[in-house]
């Protein structure tokens, strides 16, 4: 990136431009030499059993089907940990919130914090509040941090995936970030549609008793299962065939998606898990998740091939084959 | 196997059985930029056989568009004696000194707008003339040209149209003029077919015509068309077919057209890449002269300049692939674009990129 270039929207969006924004601008500037990986969480020191993350979360609007700001800042920090093997226990909580925003909805924000902290056995430990003047901030924005403890023995990274592997995709894809749209342009659709938001180590630790047949785990947020596949493949000594028509999409998410032109694939979730999985193993993966309430409509969706290393082919519907490519443009900002 | 993979298959070997008898290459022109993405996206190319090859035409409003044109937006919204409302894919399109719109978003005189139905609200609130980038085929120009009907109606004295309305016939007609063209068939717009119905392709029947087939975007009636086409060429023959009855009637959308009769008169007008088209263009009747921002703001004629190394102009010919043009993937990328066959997502580039890259 050059001297004059401005952040844009599109930095925030999980597509291809925000993994520029890491890779040529944060990473340079923050890497340290003992953490040379990016991954969702790290060990709080090197060789350590407890894994620190920590996230943003600046949704609009704030409330909305299927959870609010709140659940979604302890939810997305818990599942950060359970993709990489850790059972969650401590978090923090910093709010940043808007002159004029009403006392009751920081109270709901806060107990529906509580809730999923009880749902999820965490426990919220410390925080900060900050105030900004009308029409300086965006409402509220949260940031939480997570502690938790690894219970997956195994190193989980795209690094260990092999020729042969088996991706499992957990449950509907694009429930969250379509309802959030929805509920944001007031767009009229079905009653029935909700954010996914869940907790994710149920699913996650359902995994677990593969062993080193689970390869890597990441939760499908900001650009969607298309960003964690193309952010898996990139570098590495192999590609990806998906099947187009294996991807679980419900028919809400799939009608609104056509009529906005958006593609499932590339939407956010907050309740969705993708595992790679040693092709011996997948039978027993699938019915693992496929035993949990979360995971009903796990699939199985595509494959690691030495063919095409570095990119992922879709076969379509009809049999044809094209490249499945990172999300780009403006997806959807602040969509969590 | 699903139903739709099953129908497929037989349409692909139906494709297959024709350019085994053809015996030679056959090169067919998709004229929609809908149709470039779906063809890609549903990964048709992949599918066909070796002697068929699709080549992209010049179907996508944003990719016709000179850059002089982007050029006079610049100047007219930095002079300040106007707010420029656009539809969002001509905000990144790059004049000829690479700057765009976009560049111009945070001072408050460029609007996006999602559909011109927003134009009256824009006009109304603003202070300054309103003038719309009035880009887009015989699909988008009804509800345009509807949208500045209205306003003038509801006494809108300060909205104006800078028109750089295409119309389809006319550049096939100079496409097929040309002596090397190497164009077997038409894969035929769907959307642009269904205002101006299958006579308007009438000429391909003629002696330097090639057949035409008007094709829907669903991956069957994409392969349909395709396999028409293949069969008239086997067969010597040389008909507009219609494969997408469903949509498309005989003499299009009667009310649509008169609209655009009424509102707007052909004229010569440069496209990207291919030049000046006789009768390629449209522009304002005498009549709507007082909501014509050319005549208002003195707007010189678009000059068509290409940025150095861009090949967006054999592109739009379908004389180039992108993956001949040394920016493309390297300087030019759908998140830094160079040429507008990259900016707009109906773009060949855009299309190549996202769904063709090796």
């Amino acid at each position: 990136m050059s001297a004059d270039d401005i952040i844009r929207l599109e930095h925030g969006s999980g597509g291809a431009l925000s993994r520029d924004l890491v890779e040529a601008v944060i990473h340079p500037a923050l890497r340290s030499e003992a953490y040379p990986e990016l991954t969702d969480s790290s060990p709080l020191e090197p060789g350590s059993d407890l894994l620190l993350t920590t996230d943003g979360y600046v949704v609009d609007p704030p409330f909305f089907p299927g959870g609010d700001i709140g659940r979604l800042s302890v939810l997305g920090t818990c599942n950060d940990l359970a993709v990489c093997g850790a059972r969650p226990f401590s978090l923090s909580l910093a709010i940043t919130v808007e002159e004029g925003f009403p006392v009751e909805r920081f109270r709901a924000v806060l107990e529906s914090a509580a809730a999923a902290a009880r749902e999820t056995g965490t426990r919220i430990v410390t925080g900060d509040t900050k105030v900004v003047p009308r029409g300086k901030g965006g409402g509220i924005f949260v940031t939480s941090a997570g502690v938790g403890k690894r219970v997956f023995p195994h190193r989980l990274s795209p690094a260990m995936v092999r020729a042969g592997d088996r991706i499992l995709v957990s449950g509907p894809l694009g429930a969250h970030g379509i309802t959030i749209l929805a509920a944001r342009e007031s767009l009229p659709v079905g009653g029935t549609l909700k954010s996914d938001a869940a907790f994710l180590f149920p699913v996650a630790s359902s995994l677990f008793p593969l062993g080193e047949s689970l390869r890597f785990m990441r939760d499908a947020t900001r650009g969607g299962i298309s960003a964690v596949l193309n952010e898996a493949v990139q570098g590495a000594a192999w590609g990806i065939d998906v099947e187009e028509e294996a991807f679980p999409v419900s028919a809400e998410v799939r009608a609104v998606s056509d009529l906005l032109g958006l593609n499932p694939l590339e939407i956010a979730n907050e309740g969705v898990l993708v595992a790679f999985v040693a092709s011996e193993s997948a039978g027993q993966a699938l019915r693992a998740v496929q035993s949990q309430a979360l995971g009903k409509q796990a699939r199985l969706v595509g494959r690691v091939t030495e063919d095409h290393p570095g990119s992922i082919i879709m076969i379509t519907k009809i049999g044809g084959k094209r490249r499945l490519d990172f999300p780009r443009g403006l997806l959807l900002p602040r969509i969590c | 196997m699903n139903g739709d993979r099953k129908l497929a298959q037989e349409l692909v070997a139906g494709i297959a059985r024709a350019a085994a008898e053809i015996g030679r290459p056959v090169k067919l022109m998709e004229v929609c930029g809908t149709h470039t993405v779906e063809l890609r996206r549903q990964g048709i190319h992949s599918l066909l056989p070796d002697g068929i090859s699709l080549i992209s035409g010049p179907g996508c409003p944003v990719c016709v568009t000179p850059s002089g044109y982007v050029d006079n937006a610049l100047a007219l919204a930095e002079s300040g004696r106007a707010v420029i409302a656009t539809f969002g894919d001509m905000l990144k399109v790059p004049g000829s000194s690479r700057r765009s719109l976009s560049g111009l978003s945070g001072r408050g005189v460029v609007k996006m707008v999602y559909s011109p139905s927003e134009l009256i609200r824009i006009a109304k609130e603003s202070s300054l003339p309103v003038v719309f980038l009035a880009v887009g085929f015989e699909t988008t120009i009804p509800t345009v040209v509807s949208a500045l009907l209205d306003a003038r109606d509801a006494g809108i004295r300060n909205l104006f149209l800078y028109t750089a309305f295409k119309v389809v016939p006319p550049a096939l007609r100079l496409l097929l003029s040309g002596p090397d063209h190497g164009i077997d068939g038409f894969i035929l717009p769907g959307h642009v077919s269904v205002i101006i119905g299958p006579e308007a392709y009438q000429f391909l029947e003629g002696p330097d015509g090639r057949p035409g087939v008007i094709t829907g975007f669903e991956s069957l009636d994409m392969l349909l068309g395709i396999l028409l086409l293949v069969r008239q060429i086997q067969r010597h023959e040389r008909k507009v077919e219609n494969a997408y009855p469903r949509a498309v009637k005989p003499g299009g959308n009667p009310r649509a057209r008169a609209v655009i009769e009424k509102s707007l008169e052909p004229r010569d007008d440069a496209w990207r890449g291919i030049g000046v088209i006789p009768g390629g263009g449209l522009g304002l009747r005498f009549e709507l002269a007082d909501m014509d921002a050319e005549k208002r703001f003195d707007i010189p004629p678009a000059r068509d300049v290409e940025a150095p190394g861009c090949l967006c102009s054999l592109v739009i010919a379908g004389k180039a692939v992108p993956p001949q043009c040394p920016l493309f993937g390297r300087v030019c990328t759908p998140d830094d674009p160079v040429g507008p066959c990259m900016v707009s997502s109906e773009g060949t580039c855009a299309a190549y990129f996202r769904y063709s890259r090796q």
